[in-house]
């Protein structure tokens, strides 16, 4: 199936007509945390703690003056100079792209600069509106993809280096799918969309079809028992984790829920080919870690992580 | 064993995608607990189950199954037809009840998925 990149006619999949049509408005991020150049070095740590993230722009008012990210908080670190003000530590030569420009001109960006992020401003105003990074094209590129025919796509995407290219980069990429407690009719629909972007994401099939069983089991233990939830797949170089979400009614005794054959499972559950208790150890012997924290009358945190890497390499 | 000999033996009716007759299979699972087939199941398998809910679609596609057919003369209800058809998954339908669907098939050579 890999042979599209030695066939002589090039098949031009829909990823790749999408990077010219879609513009950067369309993927990038409108709700911008962002530091002032007064900010001590100490509070951008802690902002990047709590936000999770790797980079900021730096405004002054509403000006764009610069951008300041992790590499440069370690360095200012690595010297152990007395506590520093962004402004003297941040890179102010700013590469920033419009709104209007075509997803393809930024990922050329992203290569030529290697650039973690991009700030986006408004044309005429100059004003800052968004930020850019490859995750964020990533995740429109899969969710428009969502809604097409899957099957026929799925060998023409995956030799487009567009997506190994992101997640080759060290920033992971988060993929987040709602999930409704009770709704048996969409249970199974957010494992059923992570798996089509795993695989359009060139995460190799077998490791795909671990995750996503386990995934699935975690998801309709948060349709059956909780009031809703959300499963989160972070998808790294080497390993895709999986957290599974929910806000009550909790695990009373986790030891004894991962027993094969327990279950509190109501006999309609039943019915619907459920309630086995098989779901947890399932989870298990599908994942390389898995840990379960849960809270009684608060909720549980599944989390399960899943090594990517081949045999065959 | 091809779909078109499956469709034989169990004297099935064709449901979805049922005419592209040449699709081949080396392994069945029956079963109506969708946990089992989870954890048991061998990709590209041939499932048997007596469910018609649409959680078995996202059973077989979460197990890379691709061909589901329902025993003891069940249909499928209309969303999991209409799931299983975005999937480009392959249903039939038998009146026979599991064990026997079981039986004809693993008599004519169809394996389990056990690897024995
Ligand atoms: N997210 C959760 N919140 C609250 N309780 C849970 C949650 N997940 C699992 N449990 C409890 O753990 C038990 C075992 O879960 P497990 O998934 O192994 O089996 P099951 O869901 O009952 O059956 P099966 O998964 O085979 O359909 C459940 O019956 C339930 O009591
Ligand atoms: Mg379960």
């Amino acid at each position: 199936m890999n042979n599209n990149e030695t066939s002589p006619v090039p098949t031009i999949g829909r990823a790749q007509e999408l990077i010219y049509e879609l513009k950067v408005e369309q993927a990038m991020t409108r709700a911008v945390v962002a530091v002032s150049p007064e900010n001590t070095m100490d509070d951008l740590r802690n902002i990047m703690r709590e936000k999770q993230i790797s980079g900021t722009p730096v405004l002054e008012g509403d000006t764009l003056v610069g951008i300041v990210s992790i590499e440069d908080l370690i360095k200012s670190l690595a010297q152990g100079q007395p506590p520093a003000k962004v402004r003297e530590k941040m890179c102010t030569n700013v590469v920033t792209l419009f709104p209007d420009e075509p997803i393809v001109f930024a990922l050329n960006q992203f290569r030529r600069y290697r650039y973690g992020r991009f700030p986006v401003v408004d044309r005429k105003s100059k004003k800052l509106v968004g930020m850019l990074t490859k995750g964020d094209i990533v995740r429109c590129l899969l969710k428009r993809l969502e809604t097409n025919n899957i099957q026929a796509e799925l060998c023409q995407y995956r030799p487009g280096h567009l997506f190994e290219d992101v997640i080759a980069d060290r920033s992971a990429l988060t993929l987040r799918y709602q999930v409704e407690g009770g709704n048996f009719e969409h249970a199974g629909n957010g494992s059923s969309r992570l798996k089509n972007s795993l695989l359009r994401l060139g995460i190799h099939p077998e490791a795909t079809r671990r995750i996503t069983i386990a995934s699935y089991e975690a998801e309709m233990n948060v349709v059956v028992f909780t009031q809703g939830g959300e499963l989160i797949a972070t998808i790294e170089p080497d390993r895709v984790t999986v957290n599974a979400v929910d806000e009550g009614p909790g695990i009373p005794d986790v030891d004894l829920a991962m027993q094969p054959g327990y279950s509190t499972a109501p006999d309609w559950v039943r019915e619907l080919g459920f309630g086995a208790g098989m779901g947890l150890p399932n989870i298990k012997n599908n994942t390389d870690e898995l840990k379960i924290n849960s809270i009684v009358g608060e909720g549980t945190n599944l989390q399960f992580t899943v090594n990517t890497i081949r045999a065959d390499g | 064993m091809t779909l078109h000999e499956i469709i034989q033996i169990l004297q099935a009716e064709p449901i979805l995608n049922g005419e592209v007759r040449d699709v081949t299979v080396q392994i069945a699972c029956g079963s109506d607990l969708m946990s089992d087939v989870l954890s048991f199941a061998k990709p590209g398998a041939l499932l048997l189950t007596g469910l018609t809910t649409v959680q078995v679609i996202y059973t077989a596609e979460m197990a890379d199954i691709r061909i589901v057919c329902f025993v003891r003369g069940k249909k499928p209800q209309e969303k999991t037809v209409r799931l299983a058809a975005a999937k480009n998954m392959i249903l039939i339908s038998t009146f026979l009840p599991m064990f026997e669907s079981c039986g004809r098939l693993y008599q004519r050579g169809l394996k389990g998925c056990s690897g024995i």
